[in-house]
């Protein structure tokens, strides 16, 4: 085996970036002054030297095929010389030189039904993960319920006419992959059913230790059923979170019946004003509705309009909030308080309200 | 799909075509066009948005030979209806720092793709890797190979070093702190066998941003999050400043009266700002680029522990090294970050993220093994309750007995 591993290569790492690097950004690589938004989406970025690098930035799907990515070739090779990059919420940007090609790009990228924006005061594309596609813990799809979303938001993407940035996210399911628990509004997929063991099935494939161990409420104890080592799950105990069944494929919780989405509002990870902080229950459960989870779609759409109307020059949903307190949050949102939205886990008293200043 | 005449066999994402975001049900058709499994991917997912549940199963141990991270395995529960998506292991592909690419890369990425999977990709996946969506297990040597021939390497999963990313830094922003390009490939290069060969209690991450703006969310996202600073005087251009005037911001209220230090004082003229107050948060830099900029003393605070809520519940990263120059070889932080890893690694238990490790032992005893002093820098506010716990306590000593004895 180690000579089979010897001959092939391996460990060799990602290419080095400089090799993809357009001259004008090696020659001023460091040495950028200043930028400017010309437009929503298309950026300049002025050097020490004088050099002006042109960023026209696009929303994409995220989820691409080989087809496409070469049609943005084609457009890259056209239009920057060859160079592109993605942004870490699945943008495109092409970086040009010549300004006279920053509107001919834009045209063909708006034709070819890629958005051109996204940029300052404005929603960005939204971080998401697999979902239905390709995963086997998900609540609920990602793809479907981000693209409804920003058909219905796009507006927002292609203008910058918002108080602050709006960073939306999705995870579908609590192992969030995709910074959602720090978003201005965060679509989670969420579990609501206990996993169901599969008794034959676990004996066989699970190690019965680990499974009770994976617990964070120590709702699994071991048990035995016909003569089989194997587990039962305290129901009341359980929150959903699916540890369980990410170490344990014999305890399934996904169930069309109970499975959904919930909506949690006010994160962000800048520490621009305000420090980080994370996004907070709004919303606890809306169903899954494909193919466009019209009340994801809508909820959404409304606390984006109560904070677009109300929200001061700079102020992020979660600043915002802390302006009016929580109570007005719900009041002008028409969102129902719930039992859901109290904490009862861990260290939960240090969110209940200690002390009387209390808005009327 | 198929035969002009016959309906559709995808009704419902079908309706994900319309609408002006592009669409990923658009994506999937064009790659089924030539790839048969994404034309069974339509199909799994259109059974799954009529019954409102997924259809894919654990993975298993998938992978390629001498690594132990890079695919996750994906088999269909279905696998007699979609036979083409039986397996759909997904491979993840450690991205160029910073998301740059020249066109001849990216053109060979999916040649080999076209080859070897379903033709489908994530640009990017949520730890940065380029993600290819989906191939059997006898085609992942092969795609391997061609991989590593194109110049690309397998990116991390399970537990070990994910996959470095960094924000644009010095490449195209001027308020880069550090070279966070350098730094990610540094720091990828460094941990090759880590990130290839996972031998940790759980995944390690490390996100790098160059200054607190933090645009790929380090604070949020890592285990080890590196964010660019400062500690000397913001740059001010007062001649610039009345540029921003005339164009309509009101400095005084959108920029003195937003700073959450209110170190900032404006007299129609001059800007004056008390640094040693100032928490570099970057506010007054965003909205006036062109008169204020970072200081000269450039760094980076080092903070750590930052996860999702799995599985004791979501951190924020909280600051471990108020201010560390950030110049390769990085050999402080590498220094600290061998400890850690050490540490962690002897002591975690299965599954437990270092933020949550740290939280079990306590901060100030997993300072002290990593040979760090404390410093308020640390913590929000000392702590609130009494129960101390020290190590060691006096006795009195039999001083007057001894004596008499002797
Ligand atoms: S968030 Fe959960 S369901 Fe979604 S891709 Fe990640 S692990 Fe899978
Ligand atoms: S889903 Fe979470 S809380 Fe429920 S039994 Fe499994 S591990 Fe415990
Ligand atoms: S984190 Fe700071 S340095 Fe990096 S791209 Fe964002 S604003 Fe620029
Ligand atoms: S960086 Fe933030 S804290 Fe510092 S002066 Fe500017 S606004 Fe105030």
């Amino acid at each position: 085996m180690a000579d089979t591993v010897a001959e092939r290569k391996t460990d060799i790492g990602p290419p080095h970036y400089e090799k993809f690097l357009p001259p004008v950004v090696k020659a001023n690589y460091g040495k950028w002054k200043y930028h400017e938004i010309v437009q929503p989406g298309v950026l300049v970025h002025v050097a020490e030297s004088g050099d002006k690098l042109y960023t026209v930035r696009a929303g994409t799907p995220r989820l691409l095929s080989i087809q496409t990515i070469r049609e943005l070739c084609d457009l890259a090779d056209t239009y920057s010389d060859g160079y592109l990059r993605f942004t870490s919420r699945h943008n495109i940007e092409f970086l040009l030189t010549d300004p006279d090609k920053v509107g001919p790009l834009i045209i063909e990228l708006t034709t070819r039904g890629f958005p051109v924006g996204g940029t300052a005061n404005a929603i960005s594309s939204m971080v998401h993960t697999q979902g239905w596609i390709h995963c086997h813990s998900a609540a609920t799809d990602a793809s479907g319920i981000v693209k409804s979303v920003m058909d219905e938001l796009i507006g927002h993407f292609q203008t910058m006419e918002l108080p602050a940035k709006l960073r939306l996210a999705l995870a579908c399911c609590l192992n969030m992959c995709g910074a959602v628990h720090c978003s201005d509004i965060a679509i989670l997929g969420i579990h609501r059913r206990p996993p169901k063991v599969d008794q034959e099935k676990l004996s066989k494939i699970c190690e019965i230790p680990t499974v009770v161990a994976s617990c964070p409420t120590a709702a699994i104890r071991p048990k035995r059923i016909n003569g089989k080592e194997t587990v039962e799950v305290i129901e009341e105990q359980c929150m959903f979170c699916g540890n369980c069944y990410t170490v344990c494929p014999a305890m399934p919780l996904s169930n069309a019946l109970n499975d959904g989405v919930s909506i949690w509002v006010g994160g962000k990870v800048s520490n621009a004003r305000h420090a980080p902080m994370f996004s907070k229950l709004a919303i606890p459960y809306l169903p899954n509705n494909p193919p466009r989870w019209p009340e994801v779609v809508a909820a959404v759409k409304n606390i984006v309009e109560v904070w677009a109307k109300d929200a001061r020059k700079y102020e992020r949903m979660g600043e915002w909030i802390e302006r009016i307190g929580w109570p007005r949050f719900f009041q002008k949102t028409g969102i129902p308080f719930t039992k859901q939205h109290i904490d009862d886990f861990r260290h939960a008293g240090l969110t209940y309200q200690r002390s009387v200043h209390i808005k009327s | 799909m198929g035969d002009e005449n016959k309906p559709s066999q995808t009704p419902k994402l079908d309706e994900l075509e319309k609408g002006p975001w592009p669409s990923f049900v658009r994506e999937i058709k064009r790659a089924a066009t030539k790839s048969p499994m994404a034309r069974d991917l339509l199909g799994v997912l259109e059974l799954s948005y009529e019954e409102k549940v997924g259809h894919w199963k654990h993975g298993g141990i998938v992978g390629v030979r001498g690594y132990g991270g890079g695919v996750i395995g994906r088999y269909s529960d279905v696998p007699e209806k979609f036979p083409n998506v039986a397996h759909f292991h997904t491979l993840r592909v450690n991205q160029p720092a910073g998301w740059f690419y020249r066109t001849e890369a990216l053109r060979a990425i999916c040649d080999l793709w076209e080859r070897h999977g379903s033709g489908l990709t994530n640009l990017h996946g949520s730890t940065g890797d380029i993600i290819l969506l989906g191939t059997r297990t006898e085609e992942l040597e092969s795609t391997f190979a061609d991989l590593t021939k194109a110049g690309f390497d397998l990116g991390g999963s399970g537990s070990d070093v994910r996959t470095p990313s960094c924000c644009v830094g010095p490449a195209r922003c001027e308020w880069a702190c550090y070279d966070t390009l350098n730094f990610t490939y540094d720091i990828t290069m460094h941990f090759q066998d880590e990130l290839h060969r996972p031998a940790f209690p759980y995944k390690f991450k490390f996100k790098a941003s160059g200054c607190p703006n933090d645009c790929v969310a380090a604070i949020a996202r890592a285990d080890l999050s590196i964010i660019g600073t400062w500690r000397d005087e913001i740059q001010i251009d007062q001649a610039a400043l009345k540029e921003y005037t005339e164009n309509g911001i009101d400095i005084q209220a959108d920029v003195c009266e937003r700073c959450p230090s209110q170190c900032m004082s404006w007299n129609g003229k001059e800007l004056r700002i008390a640094d040693e107050w100032c928490v570099k948060c970057m506010h007054c830099i965003n909205a006036m680029p062109k008169a204020l900029r970072p200081g000269q003393e450039r760094g980076a605070v080092i903070l750590i522990g930052s996860k999702a809520p799995i599985v004791q519940g979501a951190m924020l990263s909280s600051v471990l090294v108020p201010f560390m120059k950030m110049e390769p070889p990085y050999t402080e932080l590498k220094e600290l970050v061998g400890k850690i890893l050490d540490l962690w690694s002897e002591e975690g238990k299965s599954r437990e993220r270092v933020g949550e490790f740290i939280q079990r032992v306590g901060l100030g005893n997993f300072l002290e093994a990593i040979g760090l002093e404390p410093k308020p820098e640390m913590v929000a506010h000392p702590r609130e309750n009494p129960y101390v716990f020290y190590e060691e306590y006096f006795e009195e000593e039999p001083e007057a007995a001894s004596e008499t004895e002797g």
